[in-house]
């Protein structure tokens, strides 16, 4: 299984975003944000955490509109997976493959910690390690998580069952509580908590090691 | 030619930011502030003859949100 981690100016989650695919057993390939094509054959294409551009106009904006993103549009659109953690989040909210934008917290604060979260569908090969219900601890790191769209929006992710996460404590005035969402094909997922920070024990933490090890076992199968 | 663009949060969409400073001015005794909204100008150099449509593409594809954004286009 081979999974691309795209790599922007300010990314900063990337190698970790690496690490945790590689342990799972994905052959990892680092690609650069300039580069216009993705490899031949991947199966998943990562989008890490960080500060692309430096937030520059608004959080992945920017790195949303770079070269590599237009072929990780098509990828997404041929059917192919896609996971964007934290600024991955904000930069699949911004290409448009996923509903919704990422506003400042409500309290104003950057947060660094972590925070329970709920499994709130088992229906995706991201989610499906877990039991729905599931309380996990997953550390956060951002500034702007606070997810809003339309109410029809959100109604419509809730119904089709496309909330993937939601916080136990809401840290950031999300939406319902709403801490990462799927498209429409259940492929492409966007979250703000990092799952490759509690992937490993010396992380302090391993609620986030059955999400990697369990997405090399349905990419195989998908 | 120049335009000048306007960039502002959509009604009803929170704005914390503005909600600090209008704490910020209640504190600092002036009474009276209602709301404050925070947004942001961008100022254009442009080739003379850039239409307001181009713009306005400008605008949708890259300049705001229009999730959570709305914008004025001012060209001068």
């Amino acid at each position: 299984m081979r999974a691309a981690v795209i790599v922007f100016p300010g990314s900063n989650c990337d190698r970790d975003m690496a690490t945790a695919l590689t342990a799972a057993g994905l052959d990892v390939t680092m690609v650069w944000h300039k580069d216009t094509e993705l490899p031949a054959g991947l199966d998943l294409v990562a989008l890490p955490g960080g500060f692309s551009f430096g937030d520059y106009l608004r959080c992945g904006a920017i790195a949303a509109n770079s070269p590599i993103c237009r072929s990780v549009k098509a990828h997404a659109e041929r059917g192919g997976f896609v996971l964007g953690v934290c600024n991955g989040f904000q930069i699949l909210a911004e290409t448009g493959l996923l509903p919704g934008a990422l506003l400042r917290n409500a309290g104003l604060k950057y947060i660094c910690r972590t925070t329970p979260l709920n499994v709130a569908t088992e229906n995706s090969i991201y989610t499906s390690a877990y039991t729905k219900g599931a309380l996990i601890n997953i550390p956060i790191a951002h500034h702007d998580g606070n997810y809003t769209a339309d109410p029809e929006t959100v109604a419509r992710l809730q119904d089709e069952d496309r909330v993937a996460f939601t916080y136990a404590e809401n840290p950031n005035g999300s939406a319902q509580d709403i801490a990462g969402v799927l498209s429409a094909n259940r492929r492409v997922l966007g979250m703000m908590p990092h799952p490759e920070r509690a992937a490993d024990a010396r992380h302090g933490g391993t609620d986030g090691a059955p999400f990697f090890a369990h997405l090399t076992q349905a990419l195989a199968s998908a | 030619m120049k335009a000048r663009v306007h960039v502002m949060l959509k009604d009803g969409v929170l704005d914390p930011q503005g909600e600090a400073v209008r704490h910020a001015l209640g504190s600092l005794g002036f009474d009276g502030v209602g709301g404050v909204r925070q947004g942001k100008v961008i100022e254009l150099d442009l080739a003379d003859g850039t239409s307001e449509k181009t713009v306005r593409e400008m605008c949708d594809k890259l300049l705001a949100n229009t999730v959570i954004e709305r914008y004025d286009i001012e060209l001068a």
